[in-house]
């Protein structure tokens, strides 16, 4: 074999094992934000199941605010219908929710009794905590869509990205109501 | 106003500063060992075979302690585990960090302390504990409880038990290396065995590598040491910027070092083998000597202006400051 066969041989190697580990590594961080996505799902889904366990618990002590009760049980309603028309009304009907169930809580400090009661507390907290899951689950999501995004933008990474079928992601952005602070009515 | 910095590049600064810390020790285990293996057989060959024999019976006690030590660990702090119907909080808070960080859920453990400390251990995220003391969790509200877990937890994720394991190896194999030179030279007379192989100017060679090899035996150990004890603090800065990167929130973190400031108790059973795994030393008051070349951790003041530094924020005023370090 002479020398040039060789090194032709070794530069083959050498390119075939960049491309395979290449593909291998951006298939596996596009399997991450993949993940990610439907873990914001799961979230999401606990939050509708932990609400009407919530309205249960208050409805009793606060009968003069039937109406946020009512609507914060629509509002959930709205969001797990939603979850079928797309991302866009699904963010759209979360935040809704989440402004509804914020005026709950703010109301719930009126009320002393209610706000000491242990099956009250243990709620609230599992909210507070399903919300930041929520939150955190979208950052993940984001983290993950920016680990891709720069995988296929860097050299060399680059050159093959496109070939072989990898495009850029979304993030997930928060929609302009999240951002007003909801209007509590005490009234 | 105070130069504003992103995690991002803490991170990067803290991971490269650990890396070159390595090297650093790598290049000494190097250069002793030749020059001991030079010394003792006059031939290249020996002082390979030296930094070898060092690394391996290094590396064999390491490896050991890699996969049963954070159990050992465990015990050697009285942590007792924590179901999530016993604190549904604390669980709560780690799950957010867990799903921030795409990690699993670790062993949860509760010390029984009154001084505020955490550690956390185990050999990938994986294989994770976390322990907290009661004294912590009594003191922390929500957010800086969140921001001291972010911080072990992303010890875990950073691989720091792996990278102070390495750090250990190379460091232990240079106090191997040193002791057992030391030991020969001074308790048999001396290695120096004539050897016909150099040429006639190989002795005198071999005797100035022999001086400079007790030299180096007897500083490396304090030498590697200072290093191990800085690779340990850029890896608590790093930790620190992994923490908000988690929770976003450099505020509570933030606000923990600074309740934690005002802690004067000691850990009733840490020790000295397990120091550098918990949040803030848990031997040594604080104010004393915190700044020094021998510490584990970062000044607590330092690690506060790192992180106003993210929000764009001044450092502590002195008058803070000093009210911070002199607390003891």
């Amino acid at each position: 074999m002479s020398a040039t066969l060789i090194i032709l041989i070794v530069v083959i190697v050498v390119v075939v094992g960049f491309v395979i580990l290449t593909y291998n590594g951006l298939v596996q961080r596009r399997l991450r934000v993949d993940e990610a996505f439907s873990q914001i799902s799961v979230q999401l889904k606990r939050r509708w199941d932990l609400i009407p366990n919530l309205v249960n618990a208050v409805k009793g002590y606060m009968d003069f605010e039937k109406d946020v009760l009512t609507k914060v049980t629509d509002a959930r309603a709205n969001a797990v219908a939603a979850g079928a028309q797309g991302p866009a009304a699904q963010a759209q009907a979360e935040n809704a929710l989440t402004g509804t169930l914020r005026s709950l809580f703010a109301v719930v400090e009126n009320y002393p009794t209610l706000k000491a009661n242990e099956n009250v507390l243990s709620l609230q907290e599992q909210l507070t905590t399903t919300e930041n899951q929520i939150g955190f689950a979208r950052q993940h999501y984001n983290a993950t869509v920016l680990d891709f995004n720069t995988g296929i933008a860097t050299f060399p990474a680059a050159l093959l990205a496109g070939p072989l079928g990898f495009t850029k992601r979304e993030f997930f952005e928060a929609e302009p109501e999240a951002q007003a602070v909801p209007q509590v009515n005490l009234g | 106003m105070a130069a504003s910095t992103t995690f991002y590049s803490e991170q990067s600064a803290n991971r490269r500063n650990s890396i070159l810390l390595v090297l650093l020790v790598c290049l000494f285990l190097g250069v002793l060992g030749g020059a001991i293996g030079y010394a003792l057989t006059g031939s290249r060959a020996g002082a390979l075979a030296a930094i070898l024999i060092a690394v391996v019976v290094g590396g064999l006690s390491a490896v050991g302690s890699y996969f049963v030590g954070d159990k050992l660990v465990l015990a050697a702090s009285s942590a007792k585990p924590v179901s999530e119907e016993q604190a549904p909080q604390l669980y709560n808070v780690i799950r957010e960090l867990t799903i921030a960080a795409g990690i699993p859920m670790p062993a949860v453990y509760i010390i029984q302390d009154n001084a505020m400390n955490a550690f956390a251990t185990g050999r990938d995220p994986q294989h994770s504990s976390v322990a907290i003391t009661t004294g912590l969790l009594n003191v922390m509200n929500r957010e800086e409880l969140q921001g001291v877990l972010g911080h072990e937890l992303s010890h875990v994720r950073n691989f720091d038990i792996r990278f102070s394991l390495l750090v250990g190896v190379l460091v232990g194999g240079v106090a191997l290396l040193s002791s057992f030179f030391l030991r020969y030279t001074f308790w048999f007379g001396g290695g120096r065995r004539s050897n016909n192989n150099d040429n006639g100017g190989g002795g005198a060679l071999q005797l100035i590598v022999f001086v400079i090899a007790i030299i180096l035996a007897i500083l490396a150990p304090i030498f590697t040491r200072l290093v191990q004890l800085a690779v340990s603090r850029q890896r608590e800065y790093l930790a620190d910027a992994s923490s908000v990167e988690l929770t976003r929130n450099p505020h509570g973190l933030e606000s923990a070092l600074a309740k934690l400031a005002g802690d004067t108790t000691v850990m009733k059973e840490a020790n000295p083998a397990t120091q550098h795994l918990y949040f803030h030393n848990p031997l040594m008051k604080l104010g004393a000597s915190e700044g020094s070349l021998f510490s584990t951790h970062p000044p607590l003041v330092a690690r506060i202006n790192r992180l106003r530094q993210l929000t764009g924020e001044a450092p502590l005023p002195p008058s803070e400051a000093s009210s911070i370090g002199a607390a003891s």
